[in-house]
């Protein structure tokens, strides 16, 4: 059925609507992120809070609109390929900032 | 492997699908050169060496210049794939130009940054911070260089060959690669420069 559309994964479904949409929205993001910056938010984690927040948002909102990542069958495999990296992501990130952070403060 | 019914068309569409998932793992692979790079980053970040901090190197102004030059960027490289999808070769080639322009405006805005900090004596070599700072920056950069030669080399592709298949599925991989750098740029802005900032 769907296997006659053919269509491409990544940019195959473009349309001008949906980069001015992803545009507006990464606008906004960025905006916000740069706003609490420059707000001097007390107290700080607060505003840490907030970037880390904007920066996932954003980044899904240029998955999704510019990248054209969804749910579709399609997308299906570029889909598990990204959520295991981002998986592996975190593992590092968090994992290393962990043990780092532990260790630093145990030498304190 | 495919079988001898499909038509030429159809088993070249299934490799460009093929090369694309391919390079889309590639990109997966890249991510986690970045994810290496902020883990190094996040434990530096605060060893200044006696050093000059975030608060003293970084201009909000500047950056949001810089990181609009990347957005815009993006969507103009987005705006090229819709033309090549109506198969407007001209068109095409005129938003890649801009694109082009943008990005090389992201990639001089960056240099002069990196020129100006060593200048003052804040090269990689005066901190781990510093370190860790132009390792991260400086990668993310020579991708977006990278990315910069290769709209070069696909500019003049779609002028002398036209929006064959081969260009086209080029074009799909580079839009790839483009939009993942600015993905990676929203991490670069938010967790080297913002963060550091508040």
């Amino acid at each position: 059925m769907t296997h006659e559309e053919n269509r491409h994964p990544g940019p195959g479904h473009a349309t001008v609507g949906k980069y001015m949409v992803g545009f507006v929205l990464a606008i906004v993001l960025t905006l916000i992120s740069f706003g609490i910056a420059a707000a001097g938010i007390q107290p700080a984690y607060a505003a840490v809070v907030g970037l880390v927040l904007a920066a996932i948002v954003q980044m899904l909102v240029h998955l999704y609109y510019f990248l054209h990542l969804d749910f579709s069958r399609e997308m299906r495999w570029n889909f598990i390929s990204i959520v295991f990296t981002a998986i592996i992501l975190l593992i590092f990130i968090a994992g290393t900032v962990w043990v780092i952070f532990s260790l630093n403060s145990r030498m304190m | 492997m495919s079988s001898s019914t499909q038509s030429h068309e159809a088993v070249g569409d299934h490799g460009s699908e093929n090369r694309l998932f391919g390079f889309w793992i590639y990109l997966m692979s890249d991510l986690i050169i970045f994810a290496v790079l902020f883990a190094t980053f996040a434990v530096v970040s605060h060893n200044f060496a006696g050093g000059p901090g975030p608060k003293q190197l970084f201009e909000v102004p500047y950056l949001f210049v810089e990181t609009m030059f990347l957005l815009v960027s993006s969507v103009t490289y987005g705006l090229a794939v819709v033309a090549m999808q109506s198969g407007k070769k001209n068109v095409v080639f005129a938003r890649l130009v801009i694109t082009f322009v943008l990005g090389l405006g992201f990639v001089v805005m960056e240099v002069l940054e990196f020129h100006h900090l060593i200048l003052e004596g804040f090269g990689p070599d005066r901190s781990a911070f510093l370190s860790g700072f132009f390792t991260l920056v400086g990668t993310h950069g020579l991708h977006v260089s990278c990315g910069l030669l290769w709209m070069i080399v696909m500019m003049v592709q779609v002028l002398t060959k036209g929006l064959t298949s081969g260009v086209r599925s080029r074009l799909e991989r580079l839009s790839l690669f483009w939009h993942f750098l600015d993905i990676v740029w929203v991490g670069v802005f938010t967790f080297v420069y913002l963060v550091g900032l508040v």
